[in-house]
């Protein structure tokens, strides 16, 4: 119940998002890509910080002074570098919660999910060393933290503490080991950040120009305006009156001087089994996934290419038909979203065949059904401006639009939807089409709404036909009924007005077939 | 007009995000310690004497053993527990019995305290026992010291440099 609230309100912030930035470049639909973008940032940065560096005891506080000193350049870079780290902490802590709130971590997307957890860890492992090669008096606040944190663990046998006590309890060897781990854990962390886009297929990893531009321009002011400082050298006999902490990484410290150690160890080992857990928490129960039907299949391999989670793959033909491939669906790896279907060029409905079996087909909603609901709904569109409304169940219901003159349905996916039964529908009796799915490329399995509309455009196989006149079928990727309803009756006063000029194409077409049995 | 308008609240909104970076990347200041205190930090790795005094085999005993294991003078691996105790301004602060470490109980013990204390002037007396053997051997040190605020004094024991140590 608080989640669906919360998935509420989070929507609502994101329609005003899309008003204001356009759906393609609201930022809480790039949050994962934008992590990508700050990490990239972290880490060009980090390489001009690394070679002004010195790694020793006296030197290391030095020559970060130094370099920020120099603000037009040593400067900006450490202050690029510290609220890149940090914008990557916010971007990717809300990539989070909207996953969550989405209920994106369950079933087929359990690995995405399970990878992102470690990726906290070795997130905040990264920037909490980054913070000690600065060896400032904050600095040897957290390095006495860490190590009081780590003690409580009998592994390191509560000795730790004893290198960060007295001034002459540290070499310069010691800088050697953070630089060595602040290199090595950002290199774990982007092997994992792999790791975790591995499952789907043509992941987003870049922010949209527009949207990058504007999050560099804003991270460059916000280092002009505010550049990062040092606070004093360390000092292990004082501690200061006051530290200015980056809340983004180090809030952990407060929690540790509050709670203690062994509380948040606790904690973390809590919060960490939580999200670990999480995937199988209150599982729903499984789709049924894409069943791959050889009989109508010509291994053209456009379910292969539409896959938004590589859950097709093709493999040499097995049946004997002489065609070189054919499809074979991971079952661990299918969404049902059956996005595979409507790429599938045997979906066409204009086959005379009286049970339309395609080449890959949903159990739960085969395409035979589609064009079956498609032909019942087709004679009881009455009045003018007859239309079809194809939608996604996950996004605004299509089935929702009742009154008169409007069919509408919904599939699993708006990229289910195969170009064919759009042409199938203006040609029998619909004046115009309605494709509705989510706004902003926010597809609930990823890409159907990309595919839709560059099937739509001609741009991707299956495509839509020319002989469909373009101002006949509007696409609406809308997140609010209102929306939805608002853009359906400018749609039909459209095909009103064009009522006369369409009838030579959209003459109805008496649908006569037999159905075969057997 | 309606476009120069989204341009600005788009600019707005960068602008918010870049206050709640810059404002949590150093706000709210966070005191380590309360104001007009100090702090003491009780360090210790030391092993304590073995439970058992050495002894010397007999004949009889060494010929019993594998020619390669005829050491003469067998010792307990078995260290004694470490008893630490801390007074402020005569007042006890902290005492602990730390077990040595180990499976056979032949490691070091040790403990890292840390007590918050009001700075100014003040007596510290630090004792440790590390015999079973001889409970009555003691080693203590006791001196003032003057701590300002934000002062850390570090207790430490370093058998190798004599005993205790105030830094």
């Amino acid at each position: 119940m608080v989640r669906e609230q919360a998935l509420k309100a989070l929507q609502r912030v994101e329609q005003g998002f899309d008003r204001l930035f356009g759906a393609s470049l609201n930022p809480w639909r790039q949050l994962g890509a934008l992590s990508f973008l700050f990490f990239w940032v972290v880490a060009g940065t980090g390489l001009v910080l690394f070679i002004f560096f010195d790694t020793s005891l006296t030197g290391a506080h030095r020559s970060v002074e130094a370099l920020t000193r120099q603000w037009y350049w040593g400067g900006l870079m450490r202050s690029l570098h510290r609220y890149a780290s940090d914008a990557m902490v916010l971007t990717m802590v809300l990539h989070l919660l909207r996953e969550f709130l989405y209920g994106r971590y369950r079933g087929v997307r359990w690995f995405s999910w399970i990878t992102g957890v470690p990726l906290l860890w070795l997130v905040f492992a990264s920037g909490i060393n980054g913070y000690w090669l600065v060896w400032d008096q904050l600095a040897h606040f957290i390095a006495v933290g860490t190590a009081e944190w780590l003690d409580w663990l009998p592994l390191f046998g509560g000795v730790m503490i004893r290198n960060f006590l007295t001034p002459e309890s540290l070499s310069d060897r010691f800088f050697s080991l953070l630089v060595f781990l602040h290199v090595g854990i950002p290199l774990i962390l982007l092997l994992m950040m792999w790791v975790h886009i591995q499952r789907i297929s043509r992941p987003k990893t870049n922010p949209p120009r527009l949207l990058a531009g504007g999050t560099l321009a804003m991270l460059l002011v916000l280092s002009l305006a505010l550049p990062a400082q040092s606070q004093l050298p360390a000092d292990p006999l004082h501690l200061p009156e006051v530290l200015q902490l980056d809340w983004f990484y180090l809030y952990a410290f407060p929690l540790l001087y509050t709670l203690s150690p062994g509380g948040l160890w606790g904690l973390a080992a809590a919060g960490t089994a939580l999200l670990g857990v999480l995937p199988w928490v209150g599982r729903r129960p499984p789709q049924p996934v894409a069943e791959v039907h050889l009989e109508s299949c010509n291994g053209c391999g456009r379910c292969f290419e539409d896959c938004p989670y590589a859950a097709v793959v093709m493999q040499p033909r097995a049946d004997g038909r002489p065609f070189q491939l054919q499809p074979v669906v991971n079952a661990d790896l299918c969404a049902a979203c059956g996005i595979c279907a409507g790429a599938c060029p045997s979906s066409t409905p204009f086959r005379s065949v009286a049970s339309l079996a395609t080449g890959i087909d949903m159990p739960q909603m085969p395409i035979d059904d589609l064009r079956e609901r498609l032909e019942q709904a087709l004679p009881r569109l009455a009045g003018e401006a007859k239309v079809v409304a194809w939608g996604c169940r996950h996004g605004v219901r299509a089935e929702d639009l009742a009154e008169p003159g409007v069919a509408g349905f919904d599939l699993l996916c708006a990229g289910m939807l195969p170009p064919s039964f759009v042409e199938y529908a203006v040609r029998h009796g619909a004046d115009g089409v309605l494709l509705v799915g989510c706004a902003g490329g926010d597809c609930e399995f990823r890409l159907g709404c990309r595919w839709t509309e560059e099937r739509m455009a001609a741009q991707r196989e299956p495509h839509l036909r020319g002989t469909v006149p373009a101002e006949r079928v509007r696409i609406a990727w809308v997140n609010d009924a209102g929306e939805l309803r608002a853009e359906l009756a400018a749609f039909r006063e459209r095909l009103k007005t064009l009522q006369n000029a369409s009838r030579s194409i959209a003459e109805p077409i008496v649908i006569r077939r037999e159905r075969r049995h057997g | 007009m309606a476009r120069l308008w989204r341009i600005a609240l788009q600019a707005v909104c960068y602008a918010a995000c870049a206050g709640l970076i810059g404002y949590f990347s150093l706000l709210p200041s966070y005191r380590p310690l309360p104001a007009g205190q100090a702090m003491v930090k009780l360090t210790i790795r030391h092993a304590g004497q073995p439970v058992a005094e050495c002894r010397q085999r007999s004949p009889a005993e060494l010929a019993a053993l594998p020619p390669n294991m005829r050491v003469a003078t067998q010792c307990a691996r078995e260290r004694s527990p470490v008893t630490v105790r801390l007074e402020w301004d005569g007042a006890p602060l902290y005492q602990a019995v730390l077990p040595p470490s180990g499976l056979s109980g032949d490691g070091a013990a040790s403990d890292y305290r840390r007590f918050v204390v009001p700075a100014g002037m003040h007596r510290l007396r630090a004792e440790l026992a590390d015999s079973v053997r001889e409970p009555r051997r003691v080693d203590r040190l006791a001196e003032e010291v003057r701590l300002e605020p934000g002062r850390v004094l570090v207790v430490d024991y370093r058998g190798e440099q004599g005993g205790w140590v105030f830094r």
